[in-house]
């Protein structure tokens, strides 16, 4: 497996909100893909938004001036 | 072929909206159901269809944007899963068979009682009957937007007050202008617009769903897949996941976003301004032939592309027939799926020919159409 590095994970309640939130971030250059919800959040499926984490702060304000509902933010080691 | 009957499915679809199936059936999966790029691109379409929709009829947001099969899915959906034991609701004589039937049922169940708007024989509503047949219990109106039949439209900024004014939900059936005439669901005060992907909008048959306005909440009518919550017993109460359940028809939807981006880049407007000249021309050429009879309300042209006529007493069924056999004219007979409509000009029993106009008809068609009804009328 991949070497294993922290990153920032952003969750949503919808694909809906996931896919808004990576046309929007696509749209102002910031960082991040669409991954599988790790399991250390939640088992099961869904997309969940994986940045580097010094981006947060930066995401944080974007998602709030966006009106982006996200459903939790974690700091992870994946 | 000169195909006249786009009030029933367009014929004819922009080279954009065939791309973008060959594209999705070539290189789409699961829209919601992972994160390689195979499923990325399809919900990445999905959404997109979603933003466009909601753009094009001023909804909330993609996130209330629900697609279904087609209208009277979305209809089925949103009267089943609206209304509750006791509530009164209002439709119109305009009504589609989409609308009327699955009330009835809730009428017959004894779930809703019914109240219908009558309509003139130019099948123009009774706009005082909404307010006059307001009850206490009722919960909400539920009406087309024009009529499938005479190509009358509703006046929902009148409708859609009255509605805010009583604190009633509006359904709203957009079959017929959803793509072909503008649509604004905050100005017309929409609870819920339902719209089928395959006429006005251009895309495929087997597209379709419905806008939310953002306070409004319908019990779901099924619940399984959504790729999200999986361990949860309840499927997912956020829009529009809520709603949608099972695979959706990825490819259809590719189709319909590139159809309603078509759509947004030519103007509404102006796609109404271009059908209309063709009906209006088709109708002044019809209307003054000995034994033709036009139906709805001519008097002005904010309306939809159709004109509905017969020719003497001739079954519309024949006279329909006759068009294509010996003309190569694909019209509509019947009864149009409008029972209420029909009893309301008095074409019950003959029926109606219905003539419907698209972006992709000219007026060389309609000239066409305009010398082959001469034809047959004078064989009367």
């Amino acid at each position: 497996m991949r070497l294993k590095k922290p990153r920032l994970i952003v969750t949503f309640h919808t694909t809906t909100a996931a896919m808004g939130m990576e046309i929007a971030c696509s749209r102002a250059g910031l960082p991040g893909r669409l991954i599988p919800v790790p399991r250390e959040i939640t088992a099961g499926c869904g997309m969940a938004w994986c940045a580097p984490p010094e981006a947060q702060a930066d995401l944080e304000a974007f998602v709030t001036k966006e009106n982006i509902t996200t459903a939790g933010w974690y700091e992870l080691t994946l | 072929m000169i195909y006249l009957d786009n009030a029933a499915t367009t014929l004819k679809k922009p080279d954009c909206v065939v791309a973008a199936v060959t594209e999705a059936l070539c290189n789409m999966g699961n829209s919601s159901r992972g994160t390689h790029d195979s499923s990325l691109k399809s919900a990445r379409a999905v959404f997109a269809a979603r933003s466009s929709l909601a753009k094009l009829f001023n909804a909330p947001g993609p996130e209330q944007v629900v697609f279904t099969q087609n209208s009277t899915e979305a209809l089925n959906m949103a009267l089943c899963g609206l209304f509750c034991k006791g509530d009164h609701v209002i439709t119109t004589a305009l009504e589609h068979n989409s609308v009327l039937r699955p009330l009835y049922r809730l009428e017959d169940e004894g779930v809703i009682s019914l109240s219908v708007v009558p309509a003139d024989r130019q099948g123009r509503p009774d706009y005082d009957a909404f307010s006059r047949l307001i009850r206490p219990e009722t919960r909400a109106i539920v009406c087309t937007h024009a009529s499938n039949l005479t190509g009358n439209v509703m006046d929902l900024e009148r409708v859609g007050a009255i509605a805010k004014s009583h604190g009633l939900l509006l359904v709203v059936d957009a079959s017929q202008t959803a793509g072909a005439y503008p649509i604004d669901m905050k100005r017309m005060n929409i609870s819920v617009l339902c719209f089928t992907g395959h006429k006005g909008l251009m895309g495929p048959q087997g597209t379709g769903g419905m806008c939310l306005a953002r306070d409004v909440r319908i019990r779901p009518f099924k619940v399984g897949g959504s790729g999200v919550q999986s361990y949860s017993r309840a499927h997912p109460a956020e829009m529009p996941t809520r709603l949608e359940a099972g695979t959706l028809n990825g490819h259809g939807i590719a189709g319909l976003g590139a159809g309603v981006d078509y759509i947004l880049e030519k103007g509404v407007d102006a796609i109404h301004a271009y059908e209309i000249a063709l009906a209006k021309h088709f109708y002044e050429g019809v209307r003054d032939i000995p034994g033709v009879t036009v139906y709805g309300d001519f008097t002005n042209w904010n309306r939809t592309a159709v004109v509905t006529l017969n020719i003497g007493d001739y079954d519309s069924g024949a006279v329909s027939d006759a068009l294509w056999e010996d003309f190569g004219i694909a019209t509509r007979p019947g009864a149009h799926c409008a029972p209420l409509m029909h009893h309301a000009l008095g074409t019950a029993e003959q029926g109606a020919v219905r003539f419907s106009f698209a972006l992709f008809n000219t007026l060389d068609e309609a000239d066409a159409a305009i010398a082959a009804v001469k034809e047959l009328a004078q064989c009367d």
